[in-house]
């Protein structure tokens, strides 16, 4: 089967591209850290040859601006790269670990950084190029291979990246699959040793009961409702240009987008004000008319985004509200006194729609925000460290912004990740690198007849007196218990256990 | 004796229920809080050591020592790092940055999870039940403990005692077999740390796919022990012999089979037969040091193994059922077809294949699951470290048998079929926490972002990409010009 633009992939080639990818695991090549350096400097040098090809898929897939393409996409898959490269030796070494001081004597402590094996990558359609490099960053700088399966949503895209990877990458150990949900089923069927997926909820369920089957671990990057909670003794000019700007990014297509507003009844008036005003700033007053401002992926989600638009029962339409379906356009709009339990309050948005939920004072919202599941992202918009501390102490989300939306996904040093049904696991810069690694803790010892006797007191036969001393070896006395005889008894202990080895073992 | 009540499963739900509605009053948040419940987690453990005693012989006839070792102690231990450790542990954490985004300053803030399962196994009752909970409690979760109801004699009295030591209104436990346990799988968890075998751990890992929990799933496989000829075959066979027999076999981490190179294996059997004897005495089966099986369906399972096995059973091999005892057996000249080399044998049965060659071994273990360990008995470390280049499992060890177990600060856990996840010590604390990314900016400075908003312009791009990011030109491609 296949798209007008996409071919999707046989059976008979999913089953290859899996057994390639184990097969070239177990082969070794990927282990050497030239290996790996060569393949980023090869995934680097295919975004850098190639960006003007990669715009132009974006804008036949999205609409996408380049400048949304380039610092959206480009520029943070490049950033990945880099850090990794920078990194990698670092990242990869044996990480040595210092234990209690028993087992310090004769034995090396450490953690080996070892790949994970054959993995599994599986992207989304909204920024197609970076969701799918960063995993694959990750995967490259562990060590394992990879099959990746890029969204057929955005075929343009999936065909520039199927096209490019083959002649930049080791194809036996990069593996591009093209497919919708019959070739990705099928591609679940085989053992993986990670599975990374970025997406929705409904088919993450999916992926990890598939992955239960072979005891995979994962990695899920969801999304949710993220909400931007506004005080109102905050600077609503600004706050309503960070909002706006976070709302219409990608037209609302983010992950981490401000899905909703809670807000007093008090500001409202005002934030709506300035929120009209900063949506003309960025688009003008027409946006369809803006080169700026992007489209909705497809005639599915247009048609989603304008049945929940239209359904609603509450609220009134302050801004925008207009859709042209032929041109995939919805204008950026905002939905006021919004009904808590509103269809537009059910599922993540994912368009250019913002409700506004009013709410009594912060302890209101956070009680909404707790009744509904962990957001992927949670936005607070206040000069008050106290209101601001409280919502973050109070609430649970994968992340956290305070006075701005979208900024935290560019930080490489932060996790970037969900909790609940946001998603497990997280990446970007070493904890991709985390997420596709075995940390395999190692001890080494040798086989010395004196340390031999010096651990003589844990063997059989057990008797009361070996009981004793191996407690005072192995135990700290708590703090709160704690005697300073007893401290300083350690030592002669010590003692005693080379004398009693020595008798048994010499 | 006590006998073990299972939790009526109607009430199931609604202790779930209970615990997640407390999460959410912030009970559980503060540091204060959750010192107190290690302290009393702790205490749990210190005030009864006795009364444990009783419990995990009649369980299991474990000795004293290796309860201390493997259970009592190692949880009075947890409970005190994380009590010494736990404000370091939860204080946020910065990261570092670009000058540019330092004034944001971005760190990590360490949330609970929320209200979390901790499932545990009948072999250590106590540790693989307690060890996660440390450390759940610690990071600030309300906790449902479900210890295995094959240890019913701990669980009884485990449920006896928890709530004098900790508050009812975050820490619950539930009893109950198979029935109950499905029930539970049903409820909503912010994490499922499970121990135990692979099967289980598939249907644990698919029930929490439905609400797309995360988990833990502390597993098993076929942990080898290569032991190469150069090694000191006397003291390799001690920590090999103290290594199977602990718990009498009944270890995740036990070396389940020897892989041994041609030429040393009769005089290893011979070591570890003194060893066995010094350890246990002429007549294991009368010393206080050794322990049963736990139950007559492992007793049978063990036993059709000795039955069936093709290799030469060359020390032990007597078998008691109505005392639930096996002796230490070791089985030299097995073959990769024998019934001993199919699933982990989890009791006192050592397998002995000899090999010509350690690498015919290395493609044996790499045709398999990664094991939860590997243990390679050497004097060449060169040999050690081929070894463990060329295999995966979820720790390794050189030259002992069980101590990565001991080591808190080793995170401990499989990769592949032997498990997902790993903790011990401060990974415990992590793995039961959320790593939530901050960020903190302030209301002013907004004419400076308009760089990076629509209307979009060339000067614009390159202004964001020269102030964001830095520049590096890689030379082309060495290979493609022959240099490489």
């Amino acid at each position: 089967m296949t798209s007008n633009v996409l071919h999707f992939h046989t059976d008979a080639e999913i089953h290859k591209a899996a057994e390639t990818a184990r097969q070239t695991f177990r082969s070794g090549i990927t282990k050497p850290l030239k290996y790996r350096r060569h393949q980023l400097e090869q995934l680097w040098r295919l975004i850098d040859d190639n960006t003007d090809l990669i715009i132009e898929a974006l804008k036949k897939d999205l609409h996408k601006h380049k400048n949304e393409t380039v610092l959206g996409e480009l520029v943070p898959a490049k950033e990945e790269i880099n850090d990794a490269l920078e990194h990698l030796e670092e990242w990869a070494k044996d990480e040595k670990v210092v234990p209690a001081l028993i087992n310090r004597v004769g034995v090396t402590c450490l953690k080996r950084k070892e790949p994970k094996g054959a993995t599994l990558i599986i992207s989304p359609w909204n920024y197609p190029f970076f969701l799918t490099i960063g995993p694959l960053v990750g995967a490259i700088a562990a060590g394992c291979t990879a099959v990746i399966k890029p969204s057929e949503v955005a075929p343009h895209s999936a065909n520039v990246m199927t096209d490019l990877f083959a002649r930049y990458l080791d194809n036996s150990a990069y593996i591009v699959i093209n497919g919708a949900a019959q070739e990705t089923t099928k591609l679940l069927e085989y053992k993986w040793d990670h599975i990374f997926y970025t997406g929705n909820g409904t088919v993450a369920k999916i992926i990890m009961r598939a992955a239960a089957q072979h005891l995979t671990s994962l990695t899920l990057e969801l999304g949710g409702k993220s909400p931007a909670v506004i005080d109102e003794h905050a600077n609503m000019t600004v706050a309503a240009k960070r909002i706006a700007f976070g709302k219409s990014f990608n037209a609302g297509q983010t992950c981490v987008a401000p899905d909703y507003v809670l807000i007093t009844a008090k500001a409202q008036d005002k934030f709506i004000k300035e929120l009209k005003k900063a949506f003309e700033e960025l688009y003008s007053k027409n946006p369809q008319n803006s080169t700026d401002y992007g489209r909705i992926i497809n005639n599915r989600h247009f048609h989603r985004l304008s049945k929940v638009l239209h359904e609603n029962k509450s609220g009134e339409i302050v801004i925008g509200g207009q859709t042209d379906e032929k041109d995939l356009y919805i204008a950026p709009t905002v939905i006021a006194n919004v009904d808590r339990d509103d269809k537009l309050m059910e599922d993540e948005l994912f368009g250019p729609l913002l409700p506004m939920i009013q709410v009594a004072d912060v302890d209101d919202a956070i009680e909404y925000i707790n009744s509904k599941d962990e957001p992927l992202a949670l936005y607070i918009f206040s000069s008050n460290k106290k209101f601001a501390n409280k919502v973050m102490d109070s609430t649970r989300s994968g992340a956290i912004l305070v006075n701005d939306t979208l900024m935290h996904v560019a930080e490489g040093n932060l996790p970037f990740g969900g909790t609940g049904p946001s998603g497990m696991g997280s990446y970007h810069g070493k904890k991709s690198f985390d997420a596709f690694s075995h940390e395999r803790s190692t001890m080494v010892k040798d086989l010395n007849p004196v340390s031999e006797a010096a651990m003589s007191v844990r063997y059989a036969p057990y008797n009361d007196t070996n009981l004793k001393v191996a407690r005072l070896v192995l135990e700290s006395v708590p703090r709160f218990k704690k005697s300073f005889v007893l401290k300083h008894f350690k030592w002669i202990v010590f003692a005693l256990i080379f004398g009693i080895g020595f008798k048994r073992f010499a | 004796m006590s006998e073990l009540t299972y939790t009526p499963i109607d009430d199931i739900p609604q202790i779930v229920q209970e615990l997640r509605a407390t999460f959410l009053t912030g009970l559980t948040r503060p540091l204060a809080y959750r010192k107190e419940q290690l302290k009393g987690l702790h205490n749990l453990i210190a005030e009864n050591e006795a009364l444990f005693k009783e419990s995990v012989y009649r369980d299991l006839r474990k000795p004293p020592q290796e309860l201390m070792a493997g259970e009592t102690g190692a949880i009075r231990q947890e409970a005190i790092d994380a009590i010494k450790h736990l404000d370091q542990w939860a204080a946020p954490q910065s990261v570092k940055t670009t000058l540019l985004n330092r004034m944001n300053k971005p760190h990590i803030r360490k949330t609970p999870l929320g209200t979390v399962l901790i499932i545990g196994a009948w072999n250590l009752p106590i540790n693989l039940l307690l060890a996660p909970a440390v450390g759940a409690i610690a990071a600030g979760n309300c906790v449902i403990l479900k210890p295995s109801e094959v240890s019913t004699h701990t669980a009884a009295l485990l449920t006896r005692l928890l709530p004098k030591y900790l508050d009812p209104r975050s820490v619950r436990i539930i009893n109950g077999a198979a029935a109950e346990t499905t029930v539970l799988l049903e409820q909503k968890f912010d994490h499922m740390f499970y121990t135990g075998s692979g099967n289980i751990g598939k249907v644990i890992m698919a029930a929490a796919a439905k609400q797309l929990t995360p988990v833990t799933l502390e597993l098993g496989g076929k942990s080898p022990a290569f032991v190469s000829k150069d090694v000191d075959i006397a003291v390799a066979a001690r920590r090999l012999t103290f290594g199977k027999l602990f718990n009498t076999g009944q270890a995740c981490i036990a070396p389940d089979y020897l892989i041994v190179e041609r030429g040393i294996e009769q005089e290893l059997v011979k070591e570890m037969k003194l060893a066995i004897q010094e350890f246990y005495g002429a007549s294991p089966q009368t010393s206080q040091s050794y322990g049963r099986i736990i139950n007559k369906n492992h007793f049978n399972r063990l036993k059709r193994l000795l039955d069936t096995t093709r290799g030469e059973i060359v020390v032990g091999g007597d078998t008691q059922e109505d005392d639930l005892y096996i002796a230490p057996t070791i089985v030299l000249d097995v073959k990769l077809d024998d019934p001993l080399m199919e699933a982990e044998i989890f009791g006192p049965i050592l397998p002995i294949w000899v090999v010509d060659t350690i690498n015919e071994g290395i493609e044996y273990v790499n045709r398999n699951d990664q094991p939860l360990a590997l243990y390679v008995y050497t004097h060449n470390m060169k040999l050690a470290d081929h070894i463990l280049e060329n295999t995966r499992s979820g720790g390794a060890v050189i030259n002992d048998s069980l101590i990565q177990f001991m080591v808190t600060a080793l995170p401990f856990g499989g990769t592949g079929p032997s498990g997902i996840g790993n903790y011990h010590g401060k990974r415990t604390f992590d793995i039961f926490s959320h790593e939530r990314a901050t960020l903190v900016k302030n209301l002013g400075m907004q004419k400076a972002l308009t760089i990076s908003y629509p209307p979009y312009t060339e000067k614009k791009t390159s202004w964001l990409d020269w102030l964001l990011f830095d520049k590096v030109k890689y030379a082309d491609n060495a290979i493609l010009k022959g240099k490489l």
